[in-house]
């Protein structure tokens, strides 16, 4: 079969869905490639480019159009495109399946079948052709270039010959992949960053990256963004009212505020009102990346950029990865290669449209006449759910009282332990002769020392430790050597051979000991 | 007689023994501390054979010599693998000559009253501190010898024992003989009612029907301690060995003994404790034996065995970044620490993360893993305890178990009714692979199923630990 790109015809698009690399690939996959002439001009790739590798240039999209068997392409189809699909063809691209009924519809009614690349569930299996991931993280590093370029000053802090410069401050708002790209460029440069997000899981990812995540003081139930396949869901009007204060605290201070909050299939929320903008310092910039679904942020215009009477830089461009075409193309071929291996299991350049498959379902929208959208929830979960733990967060009063008890606990023990100990003490005292008792104070502040001694012996020198008590434990020499010079013969006898082994005990315990230590060695 | 500079020698003695042990707290300061050892039981011995043991010195000194001879050659032949036999055997050797002289002890109080009642002299040091003593203090000295003799009959006997299961000469099978703890409860009994029968006649008879009991106790006790329990029953015994001292120095009115044998008797007793919360059991059921009773059916463990080869593990091995080895008593049995440590050389020139991870009863001595593994060169700082290395599983690409069981048993913390339910244990099937490395399908020393061997990320490497190490080594770039 054939795979066809054409030239995108949307104003501004520089992208193109197949790149002399990807081509390649495709060809392994036993499929015969073919380019619009000039398609990939605008991203970096010329004719001659994919002439060499073997890909078929067609003169017009029209001849394009009727021979290829699978179009790829980058933006939703035009109505004009959408009429030279025909029955059995196969379309790759972007489509706005939620928004674009009419497309569905005219799709529908020509019998063809339609992949949209930002259907592509959001599970392990199927994040190589998450078009949507790989575009947003474009968006994100663009979107810290964008600001820097409008924004007057450096991002790192410095103390030069000339004066001291302070870094600057970015707000990145919203942690999801364009925003995680975000700060990730912007950390990279220098700059301070903050990030939030009403995800309160992904504070680790955006640690991770090197920004600081903004908490707020909020008590409820923070939603769990696994239920909702990993993307935010729509928070509480008191939760907004919380994230709003924190935003009017930190507006003064922001020199750059990078807004990526989407939620599926509705209007961006607004986020970073009027007053705010008004609060910020003359020459910060707002890169709102939520342009195109309304904005984050109130005074947003689409696809401009508008300063504001306080000398603020709003910008609503939403062809951020166009705008690093060459990036962007190979990247979103690469995507829609690896789309086409899941849908060639046999590499035999035969589609093998498989509508069991999770992925491969989930991304469909029109399937032999049929409208497949919006379809089943998929049977993998995108993220585990955490069980929820049942520990509880004890108050300070509560640990406090813990500790106390505890305290008290243990001191009752320890009393009752000396209070024992020392009436045993007395009771013996009172009927063993003193002499006993000297030997006996002896013996008890030995065990003493022995016990606070020995809890420090590091495990890994126990073996040493008990050749060592060992070969001590041998002073029961001294008692031999004292009997050894009685008159009774018995008692020399058996006071000599304790000896004896006495000897064999302290020279091989203290020997073996000093082996064994001279082998611990450090690397 | 009074010997002042004797006495001051056992203070310097006894700080020194104090500061020998207090020195095992870090590798480094262990090798000093050795030394105030060696010095500290030099000092004693010599201060005594000058002082009050001169009596016939030249024939101790031949033969401390003779002892030293035999001891030096022990020392440097053993093998490392060997050293739980070692230390057991020596702990008996202070056993039976807390024995003697216990007996020695009891002689002579007998020889004294006869010269008092022939008014005649007595010959001897210890003779003439026993001359010395009131009839109360002479009642005393017979109760703290009985309880040297007893202390070290039962050291003797365990400690020959536990040398034999160790040395593979006695089954490592925990056998009784039947009556099981009833007899060694009446052996303790008779002892007891000879305590009594002794304490008010003095004669010899109860004192060596009670070593008899005493003899048969330790025997019968640690007989029927599996192998697996070594670690705990080894410190028993040092600590035994240590209380022996002890009680033979109060009835000589020897104060370095007392404190020595305090010494060795707190430090045996903390190991053993050590050992046993390890295994999440209590002293008592380690020294009655066996396993206790559970309350429910075990968990049914599920799934297969899957086995790989050298040149999986190999390839494995090449991809990751961060390796733990477990090593177990398989390992010393197979002899496998210088294959094992080889491995780890080969891992760390390549850049790879290579850590042990040591579990406090791995083996059958306290400790003994590290000095195996000392032995065969393995940087002590890359030899991790189990509360250091436990939460770092799940960032580790390979877990290799070589030759342990019990201690990485995950049904320890998964089903309560386990007979092992609460033990602590190398949590290694977090790691993203484990290779076992075992000699076929047994289970362990407890006889309970390993559910990690059934699971999804586990591999069975079968065969003989060294060899299949040795197989490794030459498959690793």
């Amino acid at each position: 079969m054939i795979i066809g790109t054409p030239k995108e015809i949307f104003e501004g698009e520089a992208r193109v869905a197949m790149t002399p690399e990807s081509a390649l690939q495709l060809q392994k996959l036993g499929y015969d490639c073919m380019i619009e002439t000039g398609a990939g001009e605008a991203a970096g790739f010329s004719d001659a480019a994919y002439k060499e590798v073997g890909v078929t240039v067609k003169k017009t999209a029209n001849a394009l159009w009727k021979d290829a068997d699978i179009i790829a392409k980058v933006r939703p189809p035009s109505d004009e495109e959408l009429k030279r699909l025909t029955k059995g063809k196969t379309l790759i691209s972007f489509f706005n399946p939620g928004g674009n009924e009419a497309g569905l519809d005219a799709a529908k009614a020509k019998g063809a079948n339609v992949i949209a690349m930002e259907m592509v569930p959001r599970i392990s299996r199927a994040q190589k052709m998450d078009a949507l991931s790989s575009m947003a993280n474009i968006a994100g590093y663009r979107a810290v270039i964008e600001a820097g370029n409008n924004f007057g000053r450096f991002f790192t802090g410095q103390i030069t010959a000339a004066g001291k410069v302070p870094p600057a401050k970015v707000l990145v708002v919203g942690a999801g992949v364009a925003g995680l790209a975000a700060i990730g460029a912007a950390t990279s440069l220098g700059a301070i960053t903050y990030a939030f997000d009403v995800r309160p899981e992904v504070a680790e990812q955006v640690e991770s990256m090197g920004a600081e995540f903004v908490y707020l003081d909020f008590e409820e139930e923070q939603q769990d963004g696994a239920s909702s396949g990993g993307y935010a869901s729509v928070s509480s009007p008191e939760f907004r009212e919380a994230q709003l204060a924190k935003f009017r605290e930190l507006a003064p201070d922001m020199d750059i505020v990078i807004t990526t909050a989407l939620i599926p299939n509705r209007e961006a929320p607004k986020l970073w009102l009027e007053d705010m903008v008004k609060s910020m310092k003359r020459g910060s910039v707002i890169i709102d990346l939520a342009a195109e679904k309304g904005g984050n942020v109130e005074g947003t215009v689409m696809d401009e950029k508008v300063v504001t009477d306080n000398g603020v830089t709003i910008i609503g461009y939403t062809d951020f990865p166009s705008r690093m075409a060459a990036q962007s193309s190979s990247l979103y071929a690469t995507n829609i290669r690896h789309m086409m291996t899941d849908l060639t299991p046999e590499k035999d350049g035969q589609i093998n449209h498989n509508m069991e498959d999770d992925v491969i379902r989930g991304a469909t929208v029109t399937f032999e006449g049929e409208i497949t959208f919006p379809p089943p929830p998929p049977k993998v979960q995108a993220i585990a759910t955490r069980p929820k733990t049942e520990v509880k967060e004890l108050t300070p009063e509560e640990r406090k009282a813990q500790e106390l008890a505890a305290f008290k606990a243990q001191t009752r023990s320890q009393v009752t332990l000396l209070g024992v100990g020392g009436l045993l003490m007395l009771l013996v005292g009172l009927y063993a002769p003193a002499s006993f008792m000297q030997h006996f104070i002896v013996f008890v502040l030995a065990v003493f020392v022995g016990f606070q001694v020995i809890w420090n012996v590091s495990h890994s020198l126990h073996t040493p430790l008990m050749a060592v008590t060992n070969a001590i434990s041998s002073i029961i020499i001294l008692g031999a050597l004292m009997q050894i010079g009685s008159g009774s013969f018995l008692v020399i006898l058996l006071a000599a051979v304790s000896v004896f082994m006495a000897g064999i005990n302290i020279f091989g315990g203290f020997l073996v000991t000093r082996r064994m230590l001279a082998m611990f060695q450090k690397s | 007689m009074e010997y002042g500079f004797t006495t001051a020698a056992y203070v310097v003695a006894a700080v020194l023994f104090i500061l020998s042990l207090g020195g095992l707290s870090g590798q480094e300061s262990a090798k000093r501390a050795v030394w105030y050892g060696i010095v500290g039981m030099a000092l004693a011995v010599f201060a005594t054979l000058v002082g009050p043991g001169s009596g016939l010195w030249l024939l101790s000194i031949l033969l401390i010599a003779g002892g030293g001879v035999i001891g030096t050659y022990v020392a440097q032949r053993v093998q490392m693998t060997e050293m739980p036999q070692l230390v057991a055997a020596m702990h008996s050797l202070v056993g039976l000559a807390a024995v003697f002289v216990g007996f020695n002890a009891d002689f002579t109080i007998g020889a004294v009253e006869a010269a008092h009642a022939a008014g005649e002299d007595v010959v001897g040091t210890f003779a003439n501190l026993v001359a010395h003593k009131t009839p109360v203090e002479i009642n005393i000295l017979r109760v703290e010898l009985f309880l040297g003799v007893f202390i070290g009959a039962v050291t003797f006997t365990g400690s020959v024992i536990a040398y034999g299961k160790l040395a593979g000469k006695v089954t490592s099978k925990a056998e009784k003989l039947p009556g099981g703890h009833m007899l060694n409860a009446s052996a303790a009994v008779i002892s007891v009612l000879c305590l009594i029968w002794y304490f008010n006649t003095g004669g010899l008879l109860p004192l060596i029907i009670m070593t008899a009991m005493a003899l048969f106790i330790g025997y019968h006790l640690i007989m029927g301690i599996g192998g697996a329990d070594m670690p705990v029953v080894v410190s028993m015994l040092n600590s035994y060995s240590g209380w022996a001292a002890a009680a033979i120095g109060f009835s000589l009115g020897n104060d370095l003994l007392i404190v020595v044998g305090a010494l060795v008797g707190s430090s045996g007793a903390i190991l053993s404790y050590i050992m046993c919360k390890a295994m999440n059991r209590s002293f008592i059921s380690v020294i009655l034996g066996g396993f206790g009773n559970t309350t429910g059916p075990a968990m049914e463990v599920e799934g297969e065995q899957v086995a790989i080869d050298a040149e999986g593990v190999a390839s494995a091995l090449n991809e990751a970044d961060s390796v733990i080895i477990i090593p177990g008593y398989g390992m010393a049995v197979a002899q496998a620490q210088n294959a094992v440590s080889e491995l780890t050389r080969k891992l760390r020139s390549n850049g790879k993360e290579v850590r042990f991870a040591i579990h406090p009863v791995a083996g059958r001595l306290p400790g003994h893993m590290n000095v195996l593994l000392a032995e065969a060169k393995v940087p002590y700082d890359i030899v991790m305890e189990m509360d250091e290395i436990n939460e770092d599983f799940p960032d580790t690409d390979v877990a290799i178990v070589i030759g342990s069981n019990d201690i990485v048993n995950p049904a320890a913390q998964e089903d309560p009714n386990s007979p092992i339910a609460g033990m602590p244990v190398l949590e290694c099937w977090k790691a993203k692979q484990v290779f076992v490395s075992k000699r076929g399908q047994g289970t362990g020393y407890s006889g309970i199923e390993n559910p990690l061997f059934y699971k999804e990320n586990t591999r069975m490497f079968f065969g003989d630990a060294r060899e299949s190490i040795d197989k490794l080594l030459g498959l690793i770039d």
